[in-house]
């Protein structure tokens, strides 16, 4: 085996190579999102005015989208509990689960875009007194449009990318790939899909709370 | 797992979609080569435009700018500049550092099979690929490409006010997929590095080569995501017209800020220089140990002074934006900062000097190159100092100074290190060795011309030419500098000749070369101990590590004045 010729124990542990690698790239992409998160609140310390909190953006649609996607976290939980207990129809059922509410939550998203890019009378009013002209709420309305828009854009591309990779894990947990012994590829999905989960829960405290 | 010994693979698994490391690298090598020429052609007709303001490109001209006749006008002389230093900092070197030797050497280097993550790895190379595609089609869109300088400040990068046409947004489009292919290369290097070390490989017996390229690929992993996220902001900047750089009287509503991408792009942009020098400081610090015929001198304190530059770098981004009307505290604090960087960095050139003390030197071909940049480095430090330094930056900011010193370090220093690598790992790469008297040729024909053109780029920076003037000598003070401007012009192009040498050298060392031995440069590191094609895995067997990465001349050794690092001090003697 490769393994055991190439793979050394040192300062990190036991975690596999592949499991490092994510961890770097958690690091990598968590850097990203807070150049974004930090890049947005800089222009908001510098401009005049920014909307105060509800005023445009729908907080309880999207309070419970953020319940769901914590809910997925528990799912994602549970499916590798099921792999290291040699559950093989719970891994299948929780991968699947949580898939499904991955994509409900970008389902939700996609609504509130559209419901922001058509525009209406009221969503006119609720600009208004957000100091925004016109009945929709575009990338061009203002910085506070471009920086909602660039964060949870950015977040919905890694949820996307993340229910394609759950879906090629599923695929391959539906032909019985891994077990008790072999759940790597499990456990560094959930890293992945934790931490999208866990920046989702940055991205509404800022863009939408505060 | 079967990869350990040579397997049959199609054309397209061995030379198109490969996963061994060894192709990667080879593929980057010839794509960064590629741009290496694209990119220099272009510093060409930027000295043509400095030389002979406003005639016809002679030859290629009426090929290049058939709708002006052959001349360069502003806003071409825009885009070529801006061209340039995004292609040769992004498309040439980063490919040859960060992708070719990277590839071609950690694994080799460490007595690994291969990357950790191969596959990652062609994706790596074939990203890289695609946004070298991209950004080569936004030069034939109708107005051009991207013009706003390689660093593209806002507003000047954005619609509002800025360069027309869809240039700037393929250019960000072009560079966060770089981006993402840099990301990509930077988890394999720095996984590998820690995880796929031969048995006895502890991080102080790494080659410096590797603590270079391992550094630079962490500066990578932590800076180039931030980059990625200032392109985002002007993609949408251009693309879907978002406000974030916009101020002022242009915006919808106020709050815009164009500083913020300053400050994001100093932010990556400072480590980026040492992303691109990292490297070239490991594969010098070994070269001279090599053609020294002595261990590297302060081996352990060259690999901490890396270290500590490495995390220097992350804080010095101030000193680029002096001019911006920053506090005076903070510029200072940037100031400071800066020039502490110059401690760790004397300690290491120091210890090459060290190395080289009373050393049996081998002036062969890699040996020159390094050589050289021991002394091209000296100066484009040197002359960093004058530029981290508040007051004198005030005057020499955006002046040709600045151009000259960064040609120092970049140009100059990583470019001939980069040829000093070439030389060495041909052999390794393609089982032939450059011819060495091309070679030669090639040295004094870039080094020669390389020194005169800087330095007096230096020279008409401290006269006050600015740096991006289309037509310097519109302007009475600049006048009498058009003979010094045409004389760089006229070395630059001797430059640019002596890079056909290179060429010529490749070509016919690949067809009629002299076969290479397995260790030409009687080389201690391990690449040197696996014969030439070395098969997908590398190793038949693998190999275990029993000393340093540079023992030569060791008194306990007879009858040659090197070991292997996998050969063990006492069965040697
Ligand atoms: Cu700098």
């Amino acid at each position: 085996m490769s393994q055991s010729l190439s793979v050394r124990k040192d300062v990190w542990g036991d975690a596999t190579t592949g499991k490092l690698g994510m961890w770097l790239f958690i690091l990598i992409d968590g850097l990203s999102f807070g150049t974004l998160l930090i890049g947005g609140a800089a222009l908001r310390a510098g401009a005049a005015s920014w909307p105060e909190p509800g005023t445009v953006l729908n907080i309880p649609l999207t309070a419970f989208n953020t319940f769901l996607l914590i809910c997925t976290s528990f799912t994602m939980v549970m499916a590798l509990n099921s792999v290291q207990r040699d559950d093989q129809k719970g891994l299948v059922k929780f991968l699947l689960l949580t898939m499904l509410g991955g994509m409900i939550f970008l389902g939700i998203q996609v609504y509130e875009y559209t419901h922001f890019i058509m525009g209406s009378e009221h969503l006119g009013e609720q600009l208004a007194k957000a100091g925004m002209s016109g009945t929709k709420f575009l990338t061009t309305s203002s910085v506070y449009a471009g920086a909602f828009y660039v964060t949870t854009c950015y977040h919905g591309l890694h949820v996307f990318s993340g229910v394609i990779y759950i879906f090629c894990i599923l695929m391959a947990a539906m032909r019985g790939r891994y077990s008790s012994q072999d759940y790597d590829k499990v456990e560094i999905l959930g890293l992945y899909w934790h931490f999208v989960d866990l920046i989702w829960i940055l991205v509404f405290t800022v863009i939408y709370l505060i | 797992m079967s990869d350990g010994t040579a397997h049959k693979q199609s054309f397209i698994t061995k030379y198109i979609f490969s996963t061994d490391h060894k192709m990667i690298g080879i593929q980057f090598l010839w794509f960064g080569t590629f741009w290496l020429l694209w990119g220099g052609l272009q510093a060409m007709l930027i000295r043509w435009q400095l030389a002979y303001s406003g005639q016809p490109v002679p030859i290629i001209g009426k090929l290049l700018f058939g709708a002006s006749d052959g001349i360069i006008t502003p806003d071409i002389y825009n885009q070529i500049f801006t061209m340039h230093g995004t292609i040769m900092i992004f498309w040439a070197v980063t490919p040859l550092l960060s992708g070719a030797f990277a590839n071609f050497v950690i694994p080799l280097q460490i007595g690994a099979r291969d990357m950790a993550f191969p596959v990652l790895n062609m994706f790596s190379f074939w990203t890289f690929f695609l946004s070298g595609v991209i950004l080569l089609a936004s030069h034939f869109l109708p107005a051009g490409p991207a013009a706003a300088g390689w660093t593209s400040y806002p507003p000047l990068s954005t619609p509002v006010g800025g360069i027309a046409g869809h240039g700037q947004a393929l250019w960000a489009l072009s560079l966060t997929l770089m981006g993402i292919a840099v990301i990509m290369g930077a988890i394999n290097y720095v996984t590998t590095v820690i995880r796929m070390r031969a048995p006895g490989m502890g991080y102080f017996q790494m080659p410096l080569t590797v603590w270079g390229i391992w550094l630079a690929a962490i500066l990578n992993a932590v800076f180039v995501p931030i980059i990625a996220a200032g392109l985002i902001f002007l993609l949408l900047e251009n693309v879907f017209g978002t406000q974030f750089f916009i101020a002022g009287s242009k915006a919808t509503v106020e709050g815009g800020d164009p500083l913020l991408y300053q400050h994001v792009f100093w932010i990556f942009g400072h480590p980026e220089v040492y992303i691109l020098i990292l490297p070239i400081w490991g594969i010098v610090s070994d070269l001279l140990s090599v053609f020294s015929r002595k261990p590297a001198f302060g081996y352990r304190v060259t690999a901490t002074c890396m270290c500590i530059i490495t995390c220097l770098s992350a804080i010095v981004w101030g000193h680029h934006m002096y001019t911006t009307g920053m506090s005076p505290l903070l510029g200072k604090a940037f100031m400071f900062l800066t020039l502490l960087i110059s401690i760790p960095s004397s300690v290491f050139f120091l210890n090459w000097l060290g190395t080289l003390w009373k050393g049996s030197l081998q002036l062969r071909a890699p040996m020159l190159f390094a050589l050289s940049v021991v002394f091209v480095f000296g100066i484009g430090g040197l002359t960093g100092l004058y530029l981290a330094t508040v007051t004198s930056d005030i005057y020499l900011h955006d002046s040709m100074f600045v151009v000259g010193h960064f040609h120092y370090t970049l140009a100059a220093s990583v470019l001939m290190g980069s040829y000093a690598a070439l030389y060495f790992w041909f052999p390794k790469m393609f089982g032939k060795m450059l011819n060495p008297l091309l070679g030669k040729i090639h040295f004094w024909g870039t080094f020669i011309p390389l020194n005169i053109v800087f330095y007096n780029m230096m020279v008409t920076g401290y006269a006050g030419q600015h740096r991006r003037l289309y037509d310097p000598y519109i302007y009475e003070f600049l006048q009498n500098l058009k003979p010094l401007n045409t004389q760089i012009s006229w070395w630059a192009w001797l430059l640019g000749a002596a890079q056909v040498v290179l060429v010529v050298n490749l070509i016919w060392s690949l067809m009629k070369g002299k076969k290479a031995e397995r260790n030409p440069w009687n080389a201690a590191t391990i690449e040197w101990t696996v014969d030439y094609p070395i098969p997908h895995g590398n190793f038949a067997q693998m190999p275990t590590v029993y000393t340093g990465p540079h023992e030569y001349s060791n008194p306990a050794i007879q009858g040659r004045d090197w070991i292997s690092q996998t050969e063990k001090l006492t069965a040697a003697s």
